[in-house]
């Protein structure tokens, strides 16, 4: 039997893009310019997360021309953005023929209390996450892949490994927990009892668990990765920088050899002006784009 | 002492660790190559799905590409899934994207439509007798043609998804995304020949 939207051929396409990085473009310009480097997949956006900021305003799905414009552009996959809980954007974005829509604090939430049913549709899903007990409710709705929210268009990685930290370590922890305790656990991080048990039998989320976020250079990439990631989303750290080209191109190669120092030093070189940024501790709280969901 | 075989795994980008636990739990050892000296003392090599542009950017930047190929015409047993059979083609229809080109086959990128069109299904493949296969099928290409000495071992309608020329086996799906085994297995079976050949002594253990 022939099946289509199964879980499976959601979950597979994120494990096609591990250890890859997945670049935010604004124009088929960008798109081919991040093909060249080598990413992975191109998110498909209006204004990149720094502009989005210095814009103000609500900020909404973007217009589906850009969107076709960018898939007719490369071969490589094409995600684009819905709000939170925008299930009418989430039906749009699947109509065009999206590979993956990403439910987005970056963009103004449609919905205070309700998420998206991912479940319903046939594209797949990634969901920002700052917590596991937030990832587990993703995936049960049907989030087919989860990244870090980390604090998008800043510049500044310490949200990013703040969240990736924050759901390594829970899941360490359920891993010593006695299975009696399990549920209490459930209970206290809002979660699913039965991933969280998922979660403790395999040591990491069911799905592929990327970050994103804040990563504007090669170092910061390959810090994720060795934290744990399985790969990175750069949002507005290559387009906001001086040389663009040679910075994506630096941070596929720092994704791919995180793990070796001097390669890193390498492709580190000479990259021109990083993304100016915006240090997290000089963010109003009703600046911060993380609170966003739940 | 036994040796166990030793299997490269193409690790610069994609799904190559559901590769490295097939072959793990198959009796290999799995060596995740990202650079040129992994592929000293390698018994067969996987190219896994993943981007095919960017694992063929990656593999060019980082010398990989005409080693591999030396070790290929060397008779070194090569199994590619999904990218990996784009990789391994000679001709890829409307691209010019680095490759290894090393299968007489033409090979027809996301054929089969975007990612809401991926789909799985039911595959006879020849040689694996009369159960089934459940392939699974992502944003996946196909061989639009297939050249001298060329065997197909399986297809969708009159889509080619699987075949085989001398020590290279190339697949449109992910065998390694389920529980099934023997699409490796066909891969071991090269394997073993190689080692013969060579006269090394090393074990599926």
């Amino acid at each position: 039997m022939t099946e289509q939207g199964t879980w499976r051929v959601k979950k597979g396409l994120a494990e096609m893009l591990k250890g890859g990085v997945i670049m935010d473009v604004t124009t088929p310009e960008q798109a081919k310019i991040a093909e060249e480097a080598g990413a992975c997949a191109v998110m498909a956006l209006e204004r990149v997360p720094a502009d989005i900021r210095a814009a103000g305003g609500v900020a909404r799905m973007a217009d589906p021309t850009v969107i076709l414009k960018i898939m007719d552009a490369v071969t490589i996959p094409v995600m684009a953005k819905c709000r939170i809980g925008h299930f009418v954007e989430a039906q749009i974005l699947e109509a065009l023929g999206a590979d993956y829509i990403d439910e987005s604090e970056v963009l103004t939430p449609a919905d205070e209390n309700f998420h998206v049913d991912k479940n319903s549709f046939k594209v797949p899903f990634v969901c920002g996450a700052r917590n596991l007990g937030e990832a587990l409710r993703r995936i049960r709705e049907g989030a087919a892949m989860i990244r870090t929210k980390g604090e998008p268009g800043t510049g500044d990685v310490v949200e990013a490994v703040r969240h990736m930290r924050m759901v390594m370590g829970e899941i360490r922890r359920l891993q010593n927990l006695p299975r009696e305790e399990m549920m209490t656990a459930a209970k206290e991080m809002g979660a699913p009892y039965d991933l969280v048990l998922e979660v403790a039998e395999l040591g990491r989320l069911p799905v592929v668990n990327f970050a994103a976020g804040g990563i504007a250079t090669p170092a910061d990439a390959a810090m994720m990765m060795q934290l744990g990631c399985d790969g990175i989303f750069v949002g507005s750290g290559i387009f906001k920088s001086g040389d663009p080209a040679r910075r994506a191109k630096a941070i596929v190669a720092a994704t791919t050899h995180y793990n070796d120092s001097k390669i890193l030093a390498e492709v580190s070189r000479d990259l021109g002006e990083p993304m100016v940024g915006i240090n997290i501790s000089t963010l109003a709280d009703i600046d911060r784009m993380q609170e966003r969901g739940w | 002492m036994v040796i166990p075989v030793r299997i490269g795994i193409l690790a610069l980008q994609g799904a190559f660790i559901e590769h490295e636990k097939m072959l793990s739990s198959l009796g290999c050892e799995a060596i995740q190559v990202r650079k040129t000296e992994h592929l000293a003392d390698i018994d067969g090599l996987v190219i896994p799905g993943g981007e095919s542009t960017t694992i063929g950017k990656l593999m060019n930047e980082f010398k990989l590409t005409d080693r591999i190929r030396d070790l290929a015409g060397d008779g070194l047993p090569v199994f590619g899934t999904c990218a990996g059979l784009i990789l391994m083609a000679r001709e890829i229809v409307d691209s010019d994207q680095p490759r290894l080109g090393l299968m007489n086959i033409v090979a027809h990128r996301n054929a089969f439509g975007r990612q809401v069109d991926s789909f799985e299904t039911n595959l006879e493949v020849e040689g694996l007798g009369p159960d089934r296969f459940r392939a699974v099928f992502i944003r996946a290409p196909y061989i639009e043609t297939v050249r001298n000495g060329v065997d197909v071992l399986a297809s969708v309608g009159d889509k080619v998804v699987l075949a085989k020329e001398k020590n290279l086996l190339a697949a449109a799906f992910h065998p390694e995304l389920t529980d099934d085994s023997r699409v490796h297995s066909l891969f071991l079976k090269e394997v073993e020949k190689f080692l013969a050949n060579k006269k090394k002594i090393r074990a599926i253990v």
